[in-house]
């Protein structure tokens, strides 16, 4: 399959070919927490419409994606950068006429994807920044003497308990991954 | 009333005048919170790596405010909100997946039990203390102002997770909190838009088309100030004010709602609740 980009930020997906289709791809989606019901999917568009970032962003078509998913363009959707730009605001999971809980379904979507090594480096940063920090942001003597000022108790950021816990799962190892495809594209 | 007051990063290292505000808010209430420098990151931005390490951040918060010995996690964030509730909700209900998030909790010393409520600061006050109590601490209604509230996602969506407490179509809490400030709440065209906070290092672009719009919904509507109560949602309309592509008039303050209930209560403006003098002034006199 090419691996032209087109204009809404996937490789371009046709005309296509059948057999080169992963068709076990949806299965792998809906065995993932929060894909369990990619199939009830019946492309009504619903989604798209109410989507805050489609709105702005042609690249993000949840029911384009989705549409992808279930046929099977694995590889295709996995590497795409449009499946990072879910605002995870769940408008389109609140209206779904079919509970395909989409908000959830990207989020699976991602974590296969950066298990293939495509994740999205401010993901690969939020994993480095809680190990250094605890926090996604970094606490200084600053930030405590303009919190006293208001009242709020000194805050202090031992990061140990988070470090040992996120050792004692596969996150590290996973944002050490790259794409093991050829081809393949941030 | 006791609760442990769950921070995160958001509003303890960059927008603590919210938590500030809150704890002020709380002391009129005799609402208790309990500290602990135990809690961290809630675990948000690791669910995109991997399932397993965004179950376990999350569920080690709850296990602190567990082994703190109160009921009530009181969450000011609301992608904080969202997030520990729905991981407190799973892992109540899922004995599987219980189990398997203790394995990993046991490596430093903790256990998910399942004890505690989540909730959210505005939830609280308007489930629990109730719109009547809240009244009877106004002491400086403020009168004419016109503020325009900003739901955002994270604190009623998804609604199952939040046991429905309110219709994330047409959301009425913080209109309702508002309206007890004494101050008129003002309705405008695509109010449950996101804040876009979450794609922000993903695709700023994006992003600022999304924020824009709201702030010209906003100044065409005409509001005196727009109240928010999530940290992610006010940097993305403070800060995002600043920014070359938004073209306003005139700055539109962005408050959180525990500032504005602040105000009215008669709490110090600036020690108590961090709000600039000019803002305070034309919220509390109603004119500049």
């Amino acid at each position: 399959m090419s691996a032209s980009e087109d204009s809404k930020g996937v490789a371009n997906t046709g005309p296509f070919d059948f057999d080169k289709l992963d068709k076990d791809f949806k299965f792998e989606i809906s065995r993932e927490p929060g894909g369990e019901n990619i199939m009830y999917c019946f492309a009504c568009g619903t989604c798209a419409g109410i989507c805050p970032v489609g709105d702005k962003n042609e690249d993000f078509d949840p029911r384009r994606l989705i549409r992808l998913a279930i046929l099977g363009f694995r590889e295709e959707v996995l590497s795409s950068p449009a499946i990072w730009l879910c605002s995870t605001c769940y408008s389109c999971t609140v209206r779904c006429p079919q509970d395909v809980k989409i908000t959830a379904l990207m989020a699976a979507i991602q974590t296969i994807s950066s298990r293939d090594g495509y994740a999205h480096d401010s993901y690969r940063m939020f994993i480095d920044m809680a190990m250094k920090h605890k926090f996604i942001l970094e606490v200084s003597e600053f930030e405590n003497s303009k919190r006293a000022k208001l009242g709020c108790p000194e805050i202090t950021a031992d990061p140990a308990e988070t470090v040992k816990l996120i050792e004692h799962t596969k996150a590290l190892d996973i944002i050490k991954r790259k794409p093991k495809s050829e081809g393949a594209k941030k | 009333m006791k609760a442990a007051a769950f921070l995160g990063c958001n509003v303890s290292i960059r927008r603590f005048e919210y938590e500030a505000a809150a704890r002020a808010v709380a002391k009129k209430l005799d609402i208790e919170f309990v500290d602990s420098n135990d809690f961290g990151c809630c675990g948000y931005g690791a669910g995109p790596i991997d399932h397993d390490t965004y179950l376990a951040m999350a569920a080690r918060n709850i296990c602190v405010a567990e082994d703190m010995g109160v009921d009530l996690m009181m969450v000011f964030c609301s992608a904080c909100s969202g997030n520990l509730t729905k991981v407190n909700k799973l892992l109540q209900e899922n004995e599987e997946e219980r189990k398997h998030i203790n394995e990993l909790l046991k490596s430093v010393g903790r256990e998910f039990k399942g004890t505690v409520k989540i909730k959210h600061f505005t939830r609280f006050l308007a489930e629990d203390i109730g719109l009547e109590r809240l009244k009877k601490e106004i002491v400086h209604p403020l009168e004419g102002v016109r503020i325009a509230s900003h739901y955002g996602c994270h604190y009623i969506k998804p609604p199952e997770i939040f046991d429905h407490f309110e219709d994330p179509i047409h959301p009425h809490s913080m209109d309702d909190l508002v309206a007890v400030a004494g101050a008129t709440p003002v309705n405008y065209p695509n109010k449950r838009q996101c804040c876009a906070g979450a794609i922000i290092a993903v695709s700023e672009d994006t992003s600022v088309k999304i924020v824009t719009e709201k702030l010209e919904n906003l100044e065409k509507t005409g509001v005196d100030a727009l109240a928010v109560h999530c940290p992610f949602c006010h940097v993305m309309y403070d800060e995002y004010q600043k920014h070359e592509s938004v073209k306003l008039e005139k700055p539109i303050p962005v408050l959180f709602l525990p500032q504005i209930l602040g105000l009215a209560m008669g709490c110090d403006p600036k020690k108590e609740l961090g709000i600039k003098k000019k803002v305070a002034k034309k919220l509390l006199g109603g004119s500049e």
